[in-house]
């Protein structure tokens, strides 16, 4: 589904990717851990094609399609989402305009046709459903004081609107408290089927004790420096990035 | 003082005045004496702190010629349609109240008519000329001198008007022209209504520079709802001088919107508060493409106690449009308690768009609460990635941010049918890349 390969980024001049490597399939869910300045971030802001970012060389192809060449709102519309590590306040955009908006874009981009009011609202009633989304934050303007924890969970009500293929997760976990946590991997774990994947980017191990991953990958200095199945994250866990510097520097 | 300019207008104006004035409307001895103001004020100079930022020369060194009746000239309503709206329609063509375009309203105490159809109400005596003119603004005296047959909208106390009057101002002129236009409405204790005013032009129509004066009374506990919907195109161009007078319990609230089209607009909107517990609200919406000029003075004057004033304007400008905000609020020394706001928030969509911003108190009470506030900014990219990331198109979620931009002020228009009007308005006055 989505391929990387040999991807190298940078920001302001400074390179930050140097030459990563990464192959997700459907049905799968990969996390990606590191510490502090590796490129995590980076890596989800190229992959949804954040504008200030500079992609220098290398290849990523996303179901067959070269994903560089689109732009943000293509990527969106081929079925790539990224729940951002903080979301935006947008005053005066009710989140249910905006949803609205988000679906009849892709839908037309898909050729899809579009949904009836009704329609739309059932599926708003459902997907609030089945993440535990309060249906009063729904009416307000988009995420607009919203506590840390309303939007991270916003972000997964719509990642259930949008139903996307790969759905990369920037630290969703941080700045959630333990309940907070639990809902959201939840509505996570709702989501998954067989037919699409998820990308989590996170600091700690804490989420994948609720989303249990298919594969770790530990980022480092703009690498995939190593990879693994979940007991590697148990590992980091216990022994530190330090570790990793050390073995990646020797 | 305003300095004397010998524009080519002036001249036209001081040499042909007697045989300009319009034969249908009366008061002789009020117009003379405004044109003698007129005569000794002469137009604004650029030098004018009034008009600083609003370079009027280039209309008044044009060649005009003055008024322009056109009686019975069929003309084309469509562009001032608003859909949903159910309301009487009034139209003025050039200023002049046209009956045999108009709905006639047979309502218990609403009456509204041309000015010289009202010839001897008493109440057109007593307010024509009596308000506006004291703020010492020689487009108003000139206006008064030459004023033509406009609308008079006159409510009864008590009567409450059931349907919203739409004004429609047409602009035609076969050859360059400039108008006098002159209105007046009065609402009698108790009284409300809710007035539409919209300004389009014939699509073939050459240059026109309107004049246009409104004086407004509200008197006690009346309720007057006001929007003005600029719709013109680019052969228009307007000073409007809107005086308002509200007595005690009144409340006033007005509505500015200006859209791409019209080359140049000058409003001028004062608001008296010339007694207690009075409540008034002033919001605009102005979005300009191209090289449009749109100025918006505001003069909010607090003379009595325990009122209330909200301001609100948002611009939102494109390509090499300019705007100006003067905002001015006086609170005289009788006015304590006095609680006034005043906001102006401007979105520069285009590096060579200009705004100039001017918020200006003046208090002379000492217990009263006022504040202002201005800022001026560009999309935020940001929200705009936020969209894009999921689906919406570029186009599509600067449309929603300047909705956005524009909301706390459209979501205060009472009428929901002109609020989803103005919303679209504002989408079809978008330019994308």
């Amino acid at each position: 589904m989505l391929n990387i390969n040999n991807l190298q980024a940078s920001i302001e001049d400074k390179q930050i990717l140097k030459g990563l490597n990464l192959q997700v399939n459907p049905g799968e869910v990969h996390a990606i851990m590191g510490p502090n300045g590796s490129g995590k971030g980076t890596l989800a802001s190229v992959l949804a094609g954040r504008p200030e970012y500079e992609v220098t060389a290398g290849e990523v192809t996303f179901d067959g399609k070269d994903l560089l060449e689109l732009a943000p709102e293509e990527r969106a519309a081929e079925g790539l989402f990224l729940a951002f590590q903080y979301p935006v306040e947008i005053p005066g955009v009710s989140n249910i305009n905006f949803l609205k908006t988000a679906i009849s874009e892709i839908r037309k981009y898909r050729e899809l046709p579009q949904l009836n009011a009704k329609e739309f609202l059932n599926l708003v009633k459902e997907k609030q459903a089945l993440v535990e989304f309060d249906a009063k934050l729904t009416n307000r303007s988009l995420n607009e004081g919203f506590s840390g924890g309303e939007k991270k969970r916003n972000e997964i009500f719509q990642l259930a609107m949008l139903q996307p293929k790969l759905a990369i997760l920037d630290e969703t976990d941080s700045g959630l408290d333990i309940d907070a946590l639990k809902i959201v991997a939840n509505g996570v774990n709702q989501l998954r089927s067989p037919d699409n994947a998820f990308v989590l980017i996170t600091h700690y191990q804490r989420l994948l004790e609720y989303i249990v991953p298919d594969f770790v990958h530990v980022l480092y200095n703009g690498k995939i420096v190593r990879s693994g199945t979940k007991e590697l994250a148990l590992e980091l866990e216990e022994k530190g990035y330090d570790w990793i510097k050390e073995n990646v520097s020797a | 003082m305003i300095t004397q300019v010998s524009s080519s207008l002036y001249q036209q104006l001081i040499n042909s005045y007697d045989g300009l004035i319009s034969p249908s409307v009366t008061f002789e001895q009020r117009r003379k004496d405004a044109f003698e103001q007129f005569k000794s004020m002469g137009f604004p100079s650029a030098k004018a702190e009034e008009w600083r930022y609003t370079n009027i020369q280039p209309l008044l060194n044009d060649t005009y010629q003055i008024g322009a009746h056109l009686p019975g000239r069929a003309v084309n309503l469509d562009a001032a349609e608003i859909e949903g709206l159910d309301a009487y329609r009034i139209v003025l063509v050039n200023g002049v109240y046209r009956k045999d375009l108009s709905d006639s309203v047979e309502e218990t105490g609403v009456f509204i008519s041309s000015f010289s159809e009202a010839a001897d109400s008493d109440i057109l005596k007593k307010h024509f000329a009596e308000h506006a003119d004291k703020s010492d603004n020689p487009f108003v005296s000139l206006n008064t001198a030459l004023a033509n047959d406009g609308f008079f909208v006159n409510v009864i106390g008590g009567n409450v008007v059931q349907k919203p009057i739409h004004i429609v101002h047409v602009a035609a002129a076969d050859s360059q022209t400039f108008i006098q236009a002159r209105n007046l409405i009065v609402l009698g204790k108790s009284a409300e209504a809710e007035i539409v005013e919209t300004f389009i032009n014939e699509q073939e129509s050459a240059k026109v520079f309107a004049n246009t004066v409104t004086e407004i009374v509200v008197d006690e506990n009346a309720k007057l709802e006001h929007y003005y919907l600029q719709q013109s195109g680019s052969v228009s161009n307007y000073n409007n001088h809107t005086e308002i007078i509200q007595a005690k319990y009144s409340v006033y609230n007005n509505y500015n919107c200006t859209f791409p089209g019209v080359s140049f607009v000058r409003n001028t909107i004062n608001v008296r508060l010339i007694d207690a517990d009075v409540e008034s609200h002033l919001y605009g919406i102005t979005l300009l493409s191209d090289r449009q000029l749109v100025d918006n003075h505001t003069i909010v004057d607090h003379l009595k106690p325990n009122c209330e004033s909200y301001e609100w304007y948002k611009n939102i400008l494109q390509d090499d449009s300019t705007a100006v905000f003067n905002g001015k609020i006086f609170v005289r020394p009788d006015a304590q308690k006095t609680n006034a706001f005043q906001q102006n928030n401007n979105l520069l969509l285009n590096q060579n768009a200009t705004i100039n911003t001017k918020p200006q108190l003046e208090i002379f009470a000492d217990d009263v609460k006022c504040s202002h506030g201005c800022t001026i900014g560009q999309f935020d990219d940001e929200a705009k990635f936020y969209l894009q990331a999921r689906g919406i198109s570029e186009d599509q979620a600067k449309t929603l941010l300047v909705h956005a931009f524009a909301f706390d002020v459209t979501e205060r228009f009472k009428n929901e049918v002109l609020k989803q009007h103005v919303n679209h308005l504002v989408e079809l006055g978008l330019k994308h890349a």
